[in-house]
C-alpha cells in the first residue's frame, strides 16, 4: 500500500499569500486575540483589543450556531444500538446477544418510517426524540480499509485522514481556517483531561477542563489569605508597556484565565432548568448546557464517554451505557429547549468503529467497522438516513460502510457551520444532506 | 559588529549567582541555591565544561534487560503455521484464542510503555548530566515518533537510548541514525517504501522537519527522488535491515545533484545544504536562548546574527554540537538579560525543574506524567510528527491552571478537588530552601523575614521581580504576622509559583 497521491494536499495548494508567513508576522496580534476571552464584554484592567474586533468580520454567518460532539469511546456496538430486527441473519449471528424483536419489555423500539428497524430499548429517550423529529440516524458510517485498532481508528475520525499523518484535527483545522487574516472569536471547549486531537489545529486549541472546579487555582483552598494575594497578582494584567513580551503574554493569559474561570464557574453554578440524570456524560452535557445558556460564544463543544469496548459480558454493560447516553442526550435537548436555544445546536454522536456481526465466545463482540451515527437537534433532517449495511455481504466478518464519515463532516462543516469543508478535510467529499429544508 | 564577535564570551567577572542560575536553568533543569553557588564558584569556563562535557560525570548504566524486547517478537514458524491452519479451517475457538493472545500482548506492551515513560522521567529527575537528558528530550521532539502509531515500546526505548548517546555528539550522526532507526522507520511507514511503490512519508519529513525546514529549497520532485533513495530501509525483528531487493539503485536527481543516492547519500546531501545548518541552529537557539515568538523575522538583529553564527559554527565543526553549545553558553549574548526569562518552560521542564530547584518531593511518577499530558506534553507521544511547537503554545487559560495546580500538588501533596488523584502524604520541608536563601540575619525579625522572602521570590522567578509582585508578597507576609515557619513558607512558595513569571525560564 503506497502513499495515496490522489487526495490533494491542501498544504501544497496555492494561496493568495503565504498564510504561514502572515501569521508569523502577525503573531503578536494572533497571540493576543487567542487569549482574549472571546465571551468577555468588558474587562477592567488589562489592555484588551477594542470591542469591534471581538465581533466577527464575516457577514451572513449565523454567529450563534453550535456543534456539540459526543464521542463514545471503545467502539459502540451499532448492531445492538440500531437493531435490524427484521433480519434473520441478525438472530443467527447473535443467538445470545441479539435484541429481541418488538413486543416484550426487552424488545427493540420500532422506528416509524422504517421496516424492521428499531432502537435498543435502553435508548427509549432517543426513540422519543426520533418520533418527535429531532433525531437523525445515519446508517453504515465508516471509511475505506477500516482500522480495527482503537487508537488508529479514533485518530482517523479525529484527523479526518485515513492515510499518513494529519496535522491536527478536523475541528482544529476548521478553527484555523475560520481565521481569515483577522482572528475571529470562535473557540472550542472540550470537557476532559486533555484536549482531543480533533480540536487541535496549527493555532487553535480548545479551553479544556475536566470539571469546572479544576478550572481555578487549587492554592486558594490552602488559606483565604492566599486567595486574596493570588487574585491580586493574577488580575493585575499586563504590567509592562511592551505589549508583546513573553511576560505581557503570560500576564494577559493569567487575567483571561481568571475572568474565564469566574464566568464558567458562575454559569455552571446556576441550577439547570431541567433535571439531568447521574453519570459522567450527563455531567458534561450539563456543563455544556450551562455555558450555552450563559451566552458564551463557543462554536464547538466536545464531550466523551468511554467504556464501549464490550468484548465480554456485553448484555448488561452495553444496556447501561446506552441508557446513560439516551437519558443524557434527552436531558440536554430539553435543557436547550427550556433555554430557547434548541434551534442553535446540533449534537453529533459517534464512535471510532462498530463491532463484529457475530457474537464471540465471551458473551460480547469484537472490534468491527461501520456503525450508525446520531445527529440530534431541531434543525437536522430527521429519520433514518442511508441503508442498513448488509449482514451477509461482509468485510472479513464486519459491516461494510455506506456513508464515509467525512461526508458527514462535510455536511456539518459546510451546511451547519457554513465553512468550506475542503481545506479541512484535505479533499472534496460529497456533503451528506443533514439539515432540514 | 563583525560576525564572529556576536558570540563573544562573557567576561568571567560578570559570571555571578544570577548568571549561574540562568546557565543551569537553560543548560540543564536548574538547581538549588547550593548548586547554583557551586556553578558560580566554578567560574563560567569550567561551569560550561562541566555541563557540556558530561562524560566525566558518572551516569547509571542502563542494564541491557531494563525492558523486554520480546513482547512484540515475530511469531515462530510453529505459531505462524497454527494461525494459518486456524484461518483456513475457520476454527472459531482457536481464532478467538489467538485474538485474546494478541490482546494480551497489546496490554503487556502498553504496560511496558507506561514503565518506559516513568523510567525516563525518573532519569530526568535524578541525572547528574541534566544537559544530556534535556537534549534527549529536545531531539525526541525534533525527531518526533509516537507510541500509538507503532505500538512498540521496545523500539521507542532503543530510539531514546540512541538519542541520548548522541545528544551532544554530532547532528550528522543523529540524522544518519534516524533513517535507520526502527521506531522512526515504522512511524513514517518507510518499511512500506519499496522500489515499485515508493512511500514518501520519511523523505518528506526528513527534509521538511528534520533537516532543511519547510519550503527551504526543495520541491515535490525532490521528495519523490529522496523517497527512492530511502527504499529498502526497513525493520526486521527489531533491527534495521537494508532490503536490497526493494531498494531503487537507479540514478536520482535531488536538489540539483545527480547520483545513485542511497539513504546515507541522501542524508549527506541534505547535511551539505546551508539551509540545514541554519534550520538546526534556529531550533537550538529557540530552545536554549529565546523562544522568538515573532519568529526569526521578528527577532532583533543581534539574535539573527547569533543564529547565523551558530549555523556557521555547525558547518565549521561538521555538525558537532559540543563546540557550538560550549561557545553559546559562554557568550555575552546568551547571558544578556534580554535573553533571560524568555523561554516558556515545557511541561516536562516545569515538573523536573521545579522538583530539582526547590527540592520538592518526587510525587508518584504516573501522576506527574499525567499532569504533563494535561499540559500538552505526552512523553513518547507528540501530537504529530511535527513534535511539540513549544513556546507560547504551551500556555492557554486551561494549561495555565494545570501548571499552577501542579505546583500546589508538588509542594503540598494536595490534589485539586474534583480530580480523582489520591493526595500524596510525603511532606515537603521548605525551611532548608528558605534558610539557604536567607542572609546572615536569618529569619530573626520581620525585616529579615521580608528580605528572605524577597530572595526566594528572586530565586524562583529569576531577575528583578516586579514591584507589584513584591507588594503582593509583602502583603501576604503582613497578613500572616511577618513570620516564616513551615506552613507560611509553603503558602509563600505556592503563591510565588503561581505567578505568571514562574512559567518562564
Amino acid at each position: 500500500m503506497g502513499h495515496d497521491d490522489s487526495t490533494p494536499d491542501p498544504r501544497r495548494e496555492a494561496l493568495p499569500y503565504s498564510r504561514r508567513r502572515f501569521v508569523r508576522q502577525g503573531v503578536a496580534l494572533a497571540s493576543m486575540s487567542a487569549t482574549v476571552p472571546w465571551f468577555v464584554q468588558r474587562s477592567a484592567d488589562a489592555a484588551m483589543l477594542p470591542e469591534d474586533s471581538l465581533v466577527s468580520a464575516r457577514p451572513g454567518i449565523d454567529e450563534d450556531r453550535v456543534l456539540v460532539v459526543v464521542q463514545l469511546g471503545g467502539g459502540n456496538d451499532g448492531l445492538n444500538t440500531v437493531v435490524p430486527f427484521g433480519a434473520d441473519e441478525y438472530y443467527r449471528a447473535r443467538p445470545r446477544l441479539a435484541i429481541p424483536a418488538p413486543g416484550g419489555a426487552d424488545g427493540a423500539l420500532p422506528l416509524s418510517g422504517t421496516d424492521g428497524l428499531g432502537l435498543n430499548p435502553a435508548l427509549a429517550p432517543l426513540h422519543e426524540l426520533h418520533e418527535r423529529g429531532e433525531l437523525s440516524i445515519l446508517q453504515g458510517v465508516g471509511y475505506p480499509n477500516p482500522n480495527r485498532s482503537h487508537f488508529a481508528s479514533m485518530d482517523i475520525w479525529h484527523t479526518a485522514r485515513t492515510e499518513g499523518h494529519g496535522r491536527g484535527g478536523w475541528l482544529g483545522r476548521y478553527f484555523d481556517n475560520a481565521c481569515s487574516g483577522r482572528p475571529e472569536p470562535e473557540a472550542g471547549v472540550a470537557i476532559g483531561r486533555e484536549a482531543p486531537l480533533a480540536m487541535l489545529g496549527e493555532h487553535a486549541s480548545p479551553v479544556t477542563f475536566e470539571t469546572e472546579e479544576l478550572f481555578r487555582w487549587a492554592g486558594e483552598d490552602l488559606h483565604p489569605l492566599l486567595a486574596k494575594r493570588y487574585q491580586q497578582v493574577s488580575r493585575a494584567g499586563a504590567l509592562e508597556t511592551d505589549g508583546d513580551s513573553q511576560l505581557a503574554f503570560l500576564t494577559r493569559t493569567a487575567l483571561d484565565a481568571q475572568v474565564s474561570s469566574d464566568r464558567i464557574r458562575a454559569a455552571v453554578g446556576r441550577d439547570p432548568l431541567v433535571r439531568y440524570p447521574q453519570g459522567n456524560l450527563a455531567r458534561q452535557l450539563q456543563v455544556v448546557g450551562a455555558m450555552i445558556r450563559d451566552g458564551l460564544k463557543t462554536r464547538v463543544y466536545y464531550v466523551t464517554l468511554g467504556g464501549f469496548d464490550t468484548h465480554a459480558g456485553q448484555e448488561r454493560s452495553h444496556a447501561n451505557l446506552l441508557r446513560q447516553v439516551g437519558q443524557s442526550l434527552q436531558a440536554f435537548q430539553r435543557d436547550l429547549a427550556a433555554q430557547g436555544n434548541q434551534d442553535r445546536v446540533v449534537t453529533m454522536v459517534f464512535s471510532e468503529f462498530g463491532r463484529r456481526v457475530a457474537q464471540n465466545a465471551s458473551g460480547g463482540t469484537d472490534h468491527g467497522a461501520a456503525a450508525p451515527m446520531f445527529l440530534m437537534g431541531t434543525r437536522i433532517r430527521p429519520g433514518v438516513i442511508g441503508n442498513h449495511p448488509s449482514l451477509t455481504d461482509l468485510d472479513r466478518g464486519d459491516l461494510k460502510y455506506g456513508i464515509d464519515f467525512r461526508s458527514v463532516y462535510a455536511g456539518l462543516l459546510g451546511d451547519w457551520l457554513q465553512s468550506d469543508p475542503d481545506p479541512v478535510l484535505g479533499g472534496t467529499f460529497r456533503r451528506a444532506r443533514l439539515l432540514r429544508g | 559588529m563583525p560576525r564572529d564577535q556576536v558570540l563573544r564570551p562573557l567576561p568571567e567577572r560578570a559570571f555571578d549567582f544570577d548568571r549561574a542560575r540562568h546557565l543551569l536553568a537553560r543548560a540543564g533543569f536548574g538547581g538549588t541555591p547550593e548548586q547554583v553557588r557551586a556553578i558560580a564558584d566554578l567560574g563560567l569556563d569550567d561551569a560550561v565544561d562541566y555541563l557540556v562535557e558530561w562524560d566525566s560525570v558518572p551516569d547509571p548504566v542502563v542494564e541491557a534487560d531494563t525492558f523486554d524486547r520480546d513482547i512484540r517478537r515475530l511469531p515462530t514458524d510453529d505459531e505462524r503455521r497454527l494461525a494459518q491452519e486456524a484461518r483456513r479451517t475457520e476454527d472459531q475457538v482457536l481464532l478467538d484464542q489467538l485474538q485474546q493472545q494478541r490482546q494480551q500482548r497489546d496490554r503487556e506492551d502498553r504496560q511496558q510503555f507506561d514503565e518506559l515513560r516513568k523510567w525516563w522521567l525518573a532519569r530526568m529527575l535524578e541525572t547528574g548530566r541534566p544537559l544530556q537528558e534535556r537534549l534527549t528530550l529536545f531531539w525526541h521532539g525534533h525527531f518526533a515518533t509516537g507510541y500509538r502509531e507503532i505500538r512498540d515500546s521496545w523500539l521507542l526505548f532503543r530510539q531514546n537510548q540512541f538519542l541520548r548517546a548522541n545528544a551532544a555528539g554530532s547532528f550528522a550522526e543523529l540524522a544518519h541514525g534516524i533513517v535507520r532507526d526502527p521506531a522512526m522507520l515504522k512511524y513514517l511507514n518507510n518499511d512500506r517504501n519499496i522500489r515499485r511503490s515508493p512511500n514518501e512519508n520519511l523523505a518528506r519529513e526528513l527534509m521538511e522537519l528534520f533537516t532543511l525546514g519547510e519550503g527551504r529549497g526543495y520541491t515535490e520532485r525532490d521528495i519523490k527522488e529522496a523517497a527512492r533513495a530511502l527504499t529498502g530501509h526497513t525493520v526486521l525483528d527489531n533491527e534495521f535491515r537494508f532490503a536490497s531487493r526493494v531498494h531503487d539503485p537507479g540514478a536520482k536527481t535531488i536538489l540539483g545533484r545527480s547520483g545513485t543516492f542511497d539513504g546515507a547519500g541522501l542524508v549527506d546531501l541534505l547535511l551539505s545544504q546551508r539551509s540545514c545548518s541554519e534550520f538546526i541552529a534556529l531550533k537550538l537557539y529557540r530552545h536554549f536562548v529565546n523562544d522568538l515568538p515573532g519568529g526569526l523575522e521578528g527577532a532583533t538583529p543581534e539574535a539573527r546574527a547569533a543564529v547565523a553564527e551558530m549555523a556557521t559554527l555547525l558547518r565549521r565543526h561538521r555538525y558537532e554540537l559540543r563546540p557550538v553549545l560550549g561557545r553559546l553558553f559562554r557568550s555575552r549574548h546568551f547571558h544578556d538579560p534580554a535573553n533571560a526569562n524568555t523561554v516558556v518552560k515545557s511541561p516536562i521542564e516545569l515538573i523536573v525543574s521545579s522538583i530539582r530547584t526547590l527540592g520538592l518531593p518526587v510525587r508518584p511518577l504516573s501522576v506527574l506524567l499525567s499532569a504533563a499530558d494535561m499540559m500538552g506534553q505526552t512523553l513518547f507521544q507528540p501530537p504529530t510528527v511535527e513534535g511539540w511547537p513549544g513556546g507560547r503554545t504551551w500556555i492557554n487559560t486551561s494549561t495555565l491552571f494545570v501548571r499552577q495546580n501542579l505546583l500546589v500538588y508538588l509542594v503540598t501533596g494536595r490534589s485539586p478537588s474534583g480530580l480523582s488523584i489520591a493526595a500524596d502524604d510525603t511532606e515537603f520541608d521548605p525551611m532548608p530552601l528558605v534558610e539557604s536563601l536567607a542572609d546572615s540575619n536569618g529569619l530573626a525579625d520581620a525585616s529579615a523575614v521580608r528580605s528572605a522572602a524577597e530572595r526566594l521570590l528572586r530565586f524562583c522567578l529569576g531577575g528583578e521581580p516586579h514591584p507589584q509582585r513584591v507588594e503582593a508578597l509583602d502583603g501576604l507576609l503582613a497578613d500572616v504576622g511577618d513570620r516564616l515557619d513551615r506552613d507560611r513558607s509553603l503558602a509563600l512558595i505556592c503563591l510565588v509559583t503561581a505567578m505568571p513569571e514562574y512559567q518562564l525560564a
